[in-house]
């Protein structure tokens, strides 16, 4: 027989392999470059939802994988920062089905606001990481993550980077699990309910599972090793490990899989046939610092390459010690709002009045750029609200009457909410205006739904949130609504002016959808009209 | 065969992405290892992109290295130049001046008329052009590209003759 032989990227192996694996249920935010997952997983028959947040998907995950079900929650990784609450004690608790948390990180930045490395929750919230370093490896440990999971009931994370997530290489799949374990709700109160006389046995067994994981790491773990001539040995993991094999093809290379606990015998045994050992890893030195703190000789890379991506001719340059300054990339074409955004005329006006804009995530995040340079922060998802109420509450009264926090829909279901209630918590003396640019749905990601749009992941309806009665319900003092679709006139920048000069708390909505999927909003809307309406004319036969 | 490296550039819009899923799919249809790679996030926003293409034997990285791509596609003509570091020495560069102006019926084709340029130098039947490019667009789509796809390799080689 031969085996089916596949074309695929990092995140469409993972959802394959969460679907082979028997996953019932996928939670998730939308983040590049980890958004694919649940989208395959959906296309490919997988029960996939968006949350509102990082953080409910990974509790929802949670409460999922407690009733015994296979659970995959998916991420960028900032938000795992959002998640990290649940993330830290989850830890604590014993799973019953698999629990495998993606964190996609993006190294380099290519569409995110930091390039932190999510390598460091693992050792801080201890639990077992498991890195890929093409598609065949992302579904292979995919599987591996629920067996790791569910033998020690506890939750893995499952690291991928940009390059994993977006690249394609080939993948052979194994056949698709046939039979699972229904869900069913088991008592064990001492293994979830962490208050401190359950949490403090619970982080005993944390420590014992990870010790019996890392002496399953050295015993089984997957790695793989490329004999050379004895003189350089090189560690890698991720990505890096391609690069370094391909740099330095007469090295000896030594990869493995499950990067956390690491399997440190296997590593020694490694180091110590070899005359200089280096390590080639992206972002911070978190593997040469563990091999170092064991006491072993390694060498990790110059400071400067700690920022952006690795890639084949800067693995060379480690490899040589080379810290003379990089070639400097032609600086290509900057991304801009698309023409007909529905958010330029807002920024225009923004601009034309002078304010100080507290801005937030999203597409709109252009709006830093000419010809509006009409941002002034940018922090995290949601910050928008809270700094624009903090600028408010010091500067001087001429200008905190022109600070305007704005954030998008998604962004503002996302973590917008909390900063309301803020808002209304906390006035400051000049009052606050927020603006939401509702453009129906999560665009920079690539137009996914969200709880505004009152469609689900698949785009079927659902029940929606609305921002103004949410908004008013919560104690704002003014709520507008502005369709900026056909406005023409200079109502937008009159309603702006005169909420800027109260006292009050004040929220306006410009509501235009994106352009780019206006187009396909409208097939959604068509489609949910003519479903919901052949379900009535059922419901009468009936 | 030893790794074919193919770069594919252009801005977002123009349809870089799908080139390269089209050449991509043709070389494992036709029965290649093959890696792929590019950023994708902020390339919907009419920025720069470029997807890199490898395939053959001993793959590894899925990123072409400066100065090792044996063909550079070329969507837009102002983003040749900050692509032309990517070339090696003797490697071809196909940009939109291998087609006459107005050769095309509809602007959107040019990113599958040049890989019918590139095809000329790439050993890929054309039974795998054909299946990929079928896989990757809408069906109401097929003719009007393979006869890009066409316009292009014609053009190509009307150039080396």
């Amino acid at each position: 027989m031969t085996v089916e032989r596949l074309l695929l990227s990092g995140d469409d192996a993972v959802a394959l392999a969460a679907l082979h694996a028997g996953v019932r249920l996928g939670t998730g935010y939308p983040g590049t470059p980890s958004t694919e997952i649940l989208e395959t997983f959906d296309q490919l028959g997988g029960h996939a939802q968006w949350s509102p947040n990082e953080k409910v998907a990974l509790e929802v995950g949670i409460g999922s994988a407690f009733a015994g079900a296979r659970t995959i929650v998916t991420m960028k990784h900032v938000g795992l920062n959002v998640a990290a609450d649940a993330l830290f004690t989850a830890a604590y608790t014993d799973v019953a089905g698999g629990l495998v948390v993606v964190s996609a990180d993006d190294p380099g930045m290519a569409s995110s606001q930091n390039e932190q490395d999510n390598r460091h929750y693992a050792r801080a919230a201890a639990l077992p990481m498991l890195e890929p370093s093409d598609s065949q490896q992302a579904y292979d440990f995919t599987w591996l993550a629920f067996e790791i999971s569910e033998r020690w009931k506890i939750p893995v994370i499952l690291r991928l980077t940009t390059r994993i997530c977006h690249a394609k290489t080939v993948v052979r799949p194994r056949p698709a699990l046939q039979t699972l374990p229904e869900p069913s709700f088991k008592r064990d109160v001492p293994a979830r309910v962490m208050i401190p006389a359950y949490a403090k046995p619970a982080h005993l067994r944390l420590r014992q599972k990870l010790a019996e994981i890392a002496a399953w790491n050295e015993a089984e773990g997957p790695f793989e090793i490329h004999e050379g001539d004895g003189q350089l040995g090189i560690i890698a993991t991720g990505i890096g490990a391609m690069h370094a094999r391909e740099a330095a093809p007469g090295a000896s290379h030594l990869s493995f899989g499950l990067t956390y606990p690491l399997p440190i015998e296997r590593i020694r045994a490694f180091a110590d046939r070899v005359e200089r050992l280096v390590v080639i890893e992206e972002g911070d030195p978190v593997l040469v610092d563990a091999l170092r703190a064991v006491g072993l000789p390694a060498e990790g890379k110059p400071e400067m390459y700690r920022f952006g991506e690795l890639n084949v001719e800067r693995v060379r340059r480690i490899l040589a010690n080379d810290t003379s300054p990089e070639a400097v990339p032609p600086k290509g074409k900057p991304p801009e709002l698309c023409p007909g955004c529905s958010h330029r005329g807002v920024f225009e006006t923004l601009r034309d009045l002078d304010c100080i804009v507290s801005g937030d995530i999203g597409c709109y995040t252009l709006g830093v750029l000419p010809p509006f340079s009409a941002m002034d922060t940018c922090v995290c998802m949601g910050a928008s609200i809270g700094v624009g109420l903090g600028l408010r509450h010091v500067l001087p009264e001429e200008q905190a009457r022109r600070v305007v926090s704005v954030i998008g829909d998604s962004t503002f279901v996302h973590s917008g909410l909390t900063g309301l209630a803020e808002m209304v918590y906390n006035p400051p003396p000049t009052g606050h205006l927020v603006l939401i640019l509702d453009n129906g749905t999560t665009a920079m990601t690539g137009q996914q739904e969200h709880p505004g749009t009152g469609r689900l992941l698949d785009h079927s309806a659902t029940n929606l949130l609305n921002f103004e009665e949410t908004a008013r319900a919560m104690g704002v003092q003014n709520v507008h609504v502005i369709d900026t679709t056909s406005l023409k006139d200079d109502s937008l920048r009159d309603l702006i002016t005169n909420l800027l000069a109260r006292n009050e708390t004040s929220l306006i909505v410009t509501r235009q959808p994106c352009v780019l999927a206006a187009p396909k909003i409208r097939l959604y809307e068509k489609a949910n009209a003519e479903q919901q309406a052949a379900t009535c004319a059922a419901d009468l036969v009936d | 065969m030893k790794v074919k490296n193919v770069v594919i550039a252009g801005l977002g819009g123009q349809g870089v992405l799908k080139a390269s899923d089209i050449l991509a799919d043709a070389a494992f249809r036709a029965g290649f290892d093959v890696k792929k790679s590019e950023l994708h996030g902020m390339s919907q926003r009419g920025g720069s992109v470029s997807s890199d293409v490898r395939y053959g034997e001993g793959l590894l990285s899925p990123m072409v290295p400066p100065g090792e791509a044996d063909v550079l596609v070329v969507l837009e003509e102002t983003q040749v130049e900050i692509n032309r570091p990517t070339l090696r020495a003797g490697g071809v560069l196909i940009a939109p001046d291998v087609l006459a102006p107005e050769a095309l019926k509809n602007k959107k084709s040019l990113n599958v008329a040049l890989l019918g340029a590139a095809s000329t130098v790439l050993d890929i039947a054309d039974e795998h052009w054909i299946a990929a490019m079928h896989a990757n667009l809408a069906e109401k789509l097929h003719t009007l590209n393979e006869q890009a796809f066409e316009i292009g390799r014609e053009a190509a080689r009307a150039r080396a003759a």
